[in-house]
């Protein structure tokens, strides 16, 4: 702060020299020095020790615990021979799309935009039900999920009173058994972000256009969409990175199984990490993860441009 | 927009770190510290099925206190099924300030845990005990290194065999005093079992990567080992490919899971389906048979699973080879050890309390309470051993054509390829052939070329 006030004196109206408002650059971005700091320290500096690491053959156990050696770009050439990492890239990429982008996203407006029509008291009924799952933790919402999935379970018992037998969910269709966990549990939170939203979007805009005539689907598709763009791509984002990091849900699950049917990159990097003691290649395909969640990112950006209004 | 790249990165940036932290970080005790006040902790596996060693050691720490005072033991259960265990002791170790001072070491992880530097030799301590000429050689070998050090003191020993419930044999009218001599009798046996006791599972046999080394030991090598020429996977100091007695074991289970004769997936994939065994399918009489551990009737004879009565319902018999040539039977055998982490500060003491764990009174409670075959002779031929437990006799008979495993640092990862074979073949991914491809392509990335040789 004091530092600022001194160099205010500058002033407007007099040209100030180039030097002086480099310096001001240089002052006015101080305080923002302890921050940069920290996220040097604690996200660029795991994620370049993840990049080192995952150019070395490091285990568990064995040898190569004591003496990691440099390995290379050695694991990045095996994953991309290995039809375990395509097939569990192409998982995560299903479970992405479906569980967050279409499931969590397409409800959770659903949602957002029905509790604002419906009466009052349903409107909270209904909200907090769907928030109970977000405020649960991951672990005791996974565990929940478990015993509903499995086959001595709450959905086996409830189908159960209409005669229909017992299916192994957990088993015959892991991959959807763990969208439709990962939808139940997330929706909550894109609901919030659009409720918020829907609420800054101006009455009079909806009056006028519907004075002009246009339908519901029409009001909602052309005025209240485009005006919540930002909040969309936003949501879009948190909701896809967070999806892309789920572990303990599909490891409580599924434990990414039968064989590698619902191996999303995150379990797989931790099977090969600490099953198959290869803490290295463990590392590599983390790092890929990273890369697959800023092309993401990066087409959000682009598609929805938030920053331009 | 770099704003939000940023936190991009950021979130899954976090999944990374967990991943990244793991790295060791090495250099051994410095300045061991063994008279005044001092803290050792030991690391040991605890289930629901496996309370035993829990019970010894809580029985170990206030004699131990009493006898060396200033000595604090601190108890450190991890309650995990077996491969977490693993996993979680691994990480332990990674880190000087979490490395456990006693730790109980499966043998197949002696090597490579000696290896990656977290097992102290303890030949100088070992010398210097009396105790150790009453280990027969066989245990003592268990705990060797690479290096031919002494990594760890065996607790006991175990065989595996076919266990089966009597009375639902005599409703499927099976023989009651049954020796499968094949593979053949044993599924004939299960297809008999399906089709006149339904409601029951047939026959387990551990199949769920999950399972861990349940899988490779009491499931996978008990049918490999008894293929062929009866080397299993490893010769000499090669590792076989292209085995037909691989594909053979394979195909077992593939029958096994193919015809419905095994528990469904759901169960037999679980992590805990060792305990559920044990626990619940055995006792309730929800299994005819299942190919397990001689450490079985520990839990029914005490502790909170007490089965009363299992001696009369529950029948044993060896395991046979595939068609009954060789040996005629066959068995694999492993064991636990107590080892000193070599990040102690207190050696003397850790050993100190791995001898009074071992001493002939508490290894004749574990072994006797947790069925193990004795690896002390003193134990081994003491009376309220031999007569503690009537099934003590038919698994230690089953030594003479018992197998080991392959002792190499390489093993435990091999065994998790192992696993991966078995599972998707169970689960009808794969066919035998294609996961056996699969198996000998991950052996050779993981021991390269030269140790490899093709099965004759």
């Amino acid at each position: 702060m004091a530092t600022e006030t001194l160099v205010a004196p500058t002033g407007r109206g007099q040209r100030p020299r180039p030097g002086s408002r480099r310096l001001r650059a240089l002052t006015r971005s101080t305080p923002l020095v302890p921050a940069v700091v920290l996220l040097g320290v604690f996200l660029l500096g795991p994620i370049l020790w993840a990049l080192y690491g995952s150019m070395t053959n490091t285990g568990l156990t064995g040898y190569r615990a004591a003496k990691p050696e440099f390995v290379g770009l050695d694991n990045y050439t095996a994953l991309l021979s290995d039809g375990d990492f395509w097939k569990s890239a192409w998982l995560t990429v299903v479970f992405v799309f479906l569980s967050a982008v279409v499931g969590q996203n397409v409800l959770g407006m659903a949602l957002a935009v029905m509790l604002r029509i419906a009466p009052k008291p349903l409107a909270s009924v209904v909200s907090t039900l769907v928030v109970v799952a977000w405020v649960m933790p991951e672990i005791v919402a996974a565990f929940a999920l478990y015993a509903f999935f499995s086959t001595d379970g709450t959905l086996n018992a409830f189908l159960g009173w209409f005669g229909l037998g017992k299916t192994t969910w957990l088993i015959t269709f892991p991959l959807l058994s763990v969208i439709l966990a990962n939808i139940w549990r997330g929706t909550a939170f894109s609901m919030m972000v659009y409720r918020a939203a829907l609420s800054e979007v101006p009455a009079e805009v909806d009056e006028a256009a519907q004075i002009d005539g246009a339908a519901g689907w029409q009001r909602f598709s052309r005025i209240t969409l485009p005006m919540i763009r930002r909040s969309i791509s936003t949501n879009l984002m948190l909701t896809t990175l967070q999806t892309l990091a789920v572990f303990t849900l599909i490891w409580v699950m599924t434990g990414g199984g039968p064989g590698t049917q619902s191996s999303t990159l995150p379990v797989l990097a931790y099977q090969e990490a600490f099953k198959f003691s290869q803490v290295g290649y463990g590392t590599a395909i983390a790092t890929v993860t990273i890369l697959v969640g800023a092309v993401f990112s990066v087409i959000y950006i682009k598609v929805l441009k938030p920053e331009v209004d | 927009m770099r704003v939000r790249t940023g936190l991009a990165l950021g979130t899954v940036g976090a999944l990374v770190v967990t991943l990244a932290a793991c790295s060791s970080d090495d250099g051994g005790s410095k300045g061991a510290q063994d008279t005044g006040t001092r803290t050792i902790t030991v690391a040991y596996q605890k289930t629901s099925a496996f309370h035993q060693l829990d019970d010894l050691l809580q029985k170990v720490k206030p004699e131990f206190e009493k006898a060396n005072p200033g000595v604090t033991v601190k108890l450190e259960p991890i309650e995990a099924e077996e491969d977490q265990y693993y996993t979680k002791l691994a990480l332990m170790n990674g880190s000087k300030s979490t490395a456990p001072d006693v730790i109980y070491e499966d043998t197949f992880q002696v090597m490579s845990d000696a290896a990656a530097g977290y097992l102290l030799p303890i030949d100088d301590y070992v010398k210097k005990w009396s105790d150790w000429d009453q280990f027969q050689d066989a245990a003592k070998q268990a705990g060797l290194g690479v290096d031919g050090k002494t990594y760890g003191v065996s607790m006991g020993t175990d065989t595996r065999g076919i266990y089966f419930n009597k009375q639902i044999f005599a409703k499927a009218g099976l023989p009651t005093d049954w020796q499968p001599k094949s593979w053949e009798d044993i599924l004939a046996a299960a297809r008999t079992v399906k089709a006149k006791v339904p409601g029951v599972i047939p026959l387990n046999i551990y199949a769920g990567k999950a399972g861990g080394e349940q899988t490779t030991m009491q499931g996978f090598e008990m049918l490999d080992y008894g293929t062929g020429d009866g080397k299993g996977l490893h010769d000499g100091d090669k590792w076989l490919t292209g085995s037909q007695g691989f594909v053979d074991s394979l195909n077992f289970y593939k029958t096994v899971y193919g015809e419905k004769l095994g528990p469904s997936l759901d169960v037999a994939l679980d992590a805990s389906v060792g305990s559920k065994v044990s626990t619940e399918l055995f006792p309730k009489g929800k299994l005819a048979m299942g190919i397990d551990g001689s450490w079985q009737p520990g839990g029914w004879i005490a502790g909170d699973n007490k089965w009363p009565g299992w001696e009369k319902t529950m029948g044993y018999a060896a395991m046979p080879t595939q068609d009954g040539g060789g040996a005629g039977t066959t068995s694999m055998s492993g064991g636990w050890l107590l080892s000193v982490g070599a990040h102690t500060q207190h050696p003397q003491t850790a050993f100190d309390f791995v001898s009074t764990a071992l001493n002939k009174d508490n290894s004749l409670t574990y072994d006797t309470t947790n069925s193990q075959i004795a690896v002390r002779k003193d134990v081994a031929a003491d009376p309220e051993y031999l007569s503690y437990n009537p099934s003590f006799k038919f698994f230690s008979g089953l030594v003479a054509t018992t197998h080991f495993r392959p002792a190499t640092p390489d093993y435990s990862q091999i065994s998790s390829n192992i696993q991966v074979a078995v599972e998707s073949v169970a689960t009808g991914q794969a066919s035998p052939e294609d996961a056996a491809k699969k198996y000998d392509e991950e052996l050779e990335k993981i021991v390269g070329k030269d140790a490899v040789s093709a099965a004759g």
